[in-house]
């Protein structure tokens, strides 16, 4: 087992649309060594790795295997070239043991499986490598160390030698993620595997890569032996370098009095695990407040609290009153707010865009009188906005749902922002949108600020942070960890807290 | 851009689809047993509709079926799927007949008592549809198997009650309640033999249909229920509504209960377990949920249900042969419904090019 390929990817673009996710990226994994791919969110890691495994198509570019190039039309394809995968979520199934799960993985086969062949089989192979897992057990009775390396060995099992692995320490603990990390290495260096691994930290680059190549909006920025760069090397290409650039639109002001307050805000994520810890933050009127951080360190948790979708302890208060986001509250305080993924938080899918944009204010006049609903005055509304916010639709009666992610953001931004505003709160708001859109929807942001909104902008992209707000938080672990004024925003420090190395 | 006329081709086509599918099979089955299906199927019209005796019967038999198919459309306009509309029927019953027997001697008017009976059968059944929305949003509990098993309950406390507490005495046979005075019964439409039952579902088929689309309450209930998260961002307060939703639909078949009981039978006894609350899931499946195309789906099934008599006189079928009619339609029902995705993309207005 000492055949492990080296891969080269040359010059491939990917497009969804109009959004360039890839344009024309290179790089080469030597064989038997750890190769890290690193880069902020949205950055096209994912994207890359997707067009390798067969998932995507890229739109040009060729994949050259031990110097022959291969095509990989889907992902079967690429388990036959012996490019395997591991997933940032588990997909082994949880009431099956890891026997079950591997000798399914091996593909399907008629007739009957003869138990004992296959231990004998998957026994054998797991005394030629380096770690084990007890194979009888229910994979969900498994610690999450354990579940990872059964992953892992799953794809040597399918005769993997060129491992991909997304983000593989996410789910787990330091302990855990060094072990494996260590035992991945430990195979490179043997000649058995070349490894390609998808991270946002440093530490782990440092520790377990031999090369990396750094991605930023698609590009790629940088790269080389590990050993020759160094951490602050490293941010600097991740988050970029240029000076950050004014916004056209902004005024300069004075920010007013404190309009959003979180004191002490803690809340649990899905698994009951802490999302937040002990958030505080303030955002006066006037000023837009950046949150930065990684996604996953609690920002979605941030805006799903202040959007009444969270239970949380703690205070939160808006216009110095305590804030629980009732619907009495929020037409009071003038409270905006455009979550992420907009389809799913704030909108509902088959209705129409017309409904859609009256959620705020179907229960106020004009649309609202007496107990009435009044669909004259609803469909007014609706034209009014979806003409000033430019929303492409067949029409007002169109289902939401029908609507481009583009089209669907400037609908709710629309609806957000068609009244007084005070507060505004914004989640990744320019997400996968195309340039124009972006510039739209970032000029609508300003223009509330300029009337004096207080406005908070949570995004995973740093260099709308540092054009837009006029302070920046970032947010690492469910805290806040550092916060700098934009004009004395230093990306170094920023890219380092983010990736919480400091 | 009212509910019912934004029911395009998509919507309407799964349910008339079953419709024919159940007629193709059901014709198979009777040719099975030596019966000419096209005979079969002018009698079971002439049953249900041929003449103004038996539109007369159907329409009584459809009174019961506009309110328990209410106590799955309303909830299903939340997200829910409560099919233990029967449990609250019967609970409605009970406490109709014993709020009439104990206020009957007060001497209020029958009117002012029949409120009251109304009022008991309401609350009575919109209790128990409301716990299991409280379960749901409590607790996490699978609102259709707890509302199921809400009416398992709530037959056996019915029968508990009438062989105990309420038993009427003079009742040596079987248990039952003291029979409701002719003073309290409903009265019928004047020149017709249909009780006034049927107005009070009309009514509130009309009343849930107006309110889901053209009140603010129901437009916020529209909100929660394609979308509870969107609902929270607009701070709406989510379950609250589904409260008030669950005690309405429970409230609605509770009526139910106290037609059936104050209109027809006049005491409570094991007979009240009609199936109405189970029907009333046929027939809100085939109204696909809309309040308003409840009022013909239960009319039709009324008929049907009318028409079992005849064709069991004159072919001597079983009595059993409209609950397989009704069987084979639910399933075709269902199946078609899992047409329904493919139908709707297929039939759906063009994505606009995914440009931003």
């Amino acid at each position: 087992m000492s055949d492990a390929p080296g891969l080269e990817v040359v010059g491939v673009t990917k497009r969804f649309g109009d959004f360039a996710a890839l344009s024309d990226v290179s790089l080469r994994l030597h064989p038997g060594t750890v190769h890290a791919l690193l880069g902020e969110n949205g950055a096209g890691k994912s994207t890359l790795v997707k067009c390798i495994m067969g998932f995507y198509h890229a739109d040009a570019g060729e994949l050259l295997l031990d110097g022959r190039e291969i095509k990989v039309g889907n992902p079967r394809d690429a388990q036959q070239a012996g490019i395997g995968m591991v997933y940032q979520h588990f997909t082994l199934v949880p009431s099956m043991t890891i026997l079950e799960n591997l000798t399914m993985g091996l593909g399907f086969r008629p007739g009957r499986i003869d138990w004992k062949v296959e231990r004998a089989k998957l026994t054998a192979f797991l005394d030629t490598m380096p770690f084990r897992v007890p194979i009888d057990r229910p994979v969900s009775s498994l610690a999450a160390g354990e579940k990872q390396k059964a992953e892992i060995l799953k794809q040597l099992y399918l005769q993997a030698k060129l491992l991909i692995l997304d983000e593989p320490t996410s789910v787990l603990t330091p302990q855990e993620a060094d072990e494996m990390l260590g035992l991945i290495r430990s195979m490179a260096t043997a000649g058995q595997l070349t490894v390609l691994i998808i991270t946002h930290k440093f530490r782990e680059v440092l520790a377990f890569a031999d090369e990396v190549t750094v991605l930023r909006r698609g590009k790629q920025v940088g790269g080389g032996k590990v050993s020759e760069l160094s951490v602050p090397e490293m941010a600097r290409l991740m988050v970029g370098d240029q000076a950050s650039r004014d916004h056209a639109g902004r005024e300069e002001r004075e920010p007013g009095e404190v309009m959003l307050a979180l004191t002490g805000v803690q809340a649990l994520d899905d698994a009951g695990g802490p999302a937040l810890q002990g958030v505080d933050l303030t955002v006066r009127r006037g000023e837009i407040v950046g949150i930065a951080g990684v996604s996953g360190n609690g920002q979605t948790a941030l805006v799903e609290v202040l959007g009444g979708q969270r239970r949380h302890q703690g205070a939160v208060t808006v216009g110095g009153e305590p804030f629980g986001a009732t619907r009495e509250e929020i037409a009071r305080h003038n409270f905006a707010l455009l979550p992420e993924e907009p389809l799913r938080n704030a909108c509902v899918g088959r209705m129409s865009v017309g409904e859609n944009m009256a959620f705020r204010s179907f229960d106020r006049a004009p649309i609202g009188s007496g107990v009435w609903v009044k669909r004259g005055a609803l469909r007014r509304h609706a034209r009014d906005l979806v003409e000033r916010y430019n929303v492409r639709t067949t029409g007002i009666d169109a289902p939401i749902m029908t609507l481009s992610g583009g089209n669907v953001q400037r609908a709710v931004l629309g609806r957000e922002l068609s009244g007084e505003v005070d507060v505004l709160v914004c989640a990744n708001p320019v997400f996968g949108l195309d340039f124009s859109a972006v510039a739209d929807i970032h000029g609508q942001i300003v223009a509330a600020r300029n009337r004096g909104a207080a406005v908070l902008l949570v995004s995973e992209d740093l260099d709308e942070l540092l054009e837009l707000a006029d302070r920046i938080l970032v947010m690492s672990g469910g805290a806040i960890v550092y916060e700098t004024k934009r004009e004395s925003a230093d990306r170094q420090s920023i890219g380092l807290h983010m990736a919480g190395h400091a | 851009m009212g509910g019912f006329a934004r029911g395009s081709l998509g919507v309407l086509l799964p349910p008339v689809l079953a419709v024919v599918a159940t007629m193709i099979l059901f014709a198979g089955f009777l040719a099975a047993q030596g019966v000419d299906p096209l005979t079969a199927y002018r009698l079971i019209w002439l049953g249900a509709f041929g003449t103004w005796f038996s539109w007369q019967d159907s329409l009584v038999r459809a009174a019961p079926l506009l309110l328990t198919g209410l106590c799955v459309a309303l909830p299903a306009q939340m997200g829910l799927m409560i099919i233990g509309g029967e449990g609250a029927f019967v609970l409605g019953a009970l406490a109709a007949v014993a709020a009439g027997l104990a206020a009957g001697n007060l001497g209020l008017p029958d009117i002012l008592v029949q409120v009251i009976m109304a009022a008991a059968g309401i609350c009575a059944g919109g209790v128990v549809i409301a716990l299991c929305g409280l379960l749901r949003f409590k607790r996490g509990v699978n609102e259709t198997i707890s509302s199921l098993l809400f009416a398992y309950i709530a037959i056996a406390v019915m029968n508990q009650i009438i062989a105990g507490p309420m038993r009427d005495p003079g009742s040596l046979n079987r248990p039952a309640t003291r029979t409701l005075p002719d003073n309290l019964m409903l009265g019928t439409i004047p020149g017709t033999t249909i009780h006034v039952g049927l107005i009070f579902g009309i009514i509130a088929c009309l009343a849930a249909y107006i309110c889901v689309y053209f009140t603010k309450f129901g437009f916020a209930a529209r909100i929660v229920g394609g979308n509870a998260r969107a609902g929270r961002v607009v701070g709406l307060p989510v379950e609250r509504m589904i409260l008030a939703f669950c005690f309405a639909a429970g409230g609605a078949a509770g009526l139910g209960g106290m037609v059936e009981v104050a209109a027809v039978q006049g005491a409570v006894s094991s007979d009240i377990s009609t199936g109405a609350g189970y029907t009333g899931i046929l027939v809100a499946f085939l109204a696909r949920m809309n309040p308003l195309a409840i009022i013909p789906v239960a009319v039709l099934l009324g008929g049907l249900d009318a028409a079992g008599g005849l064709l069991q006189q004159r072919l001597n079928l079983p009595d059993a042969t409209m609950l397989v009619l009704r069987g084979v339609l639910f399933v075709m029902l269902l199946s078609a419904d899992a047409l329904q995705g493919r139908l709707t993309r297929y039939l759906a207005p063009r994505r606009l090019p995914v440009t931003v």
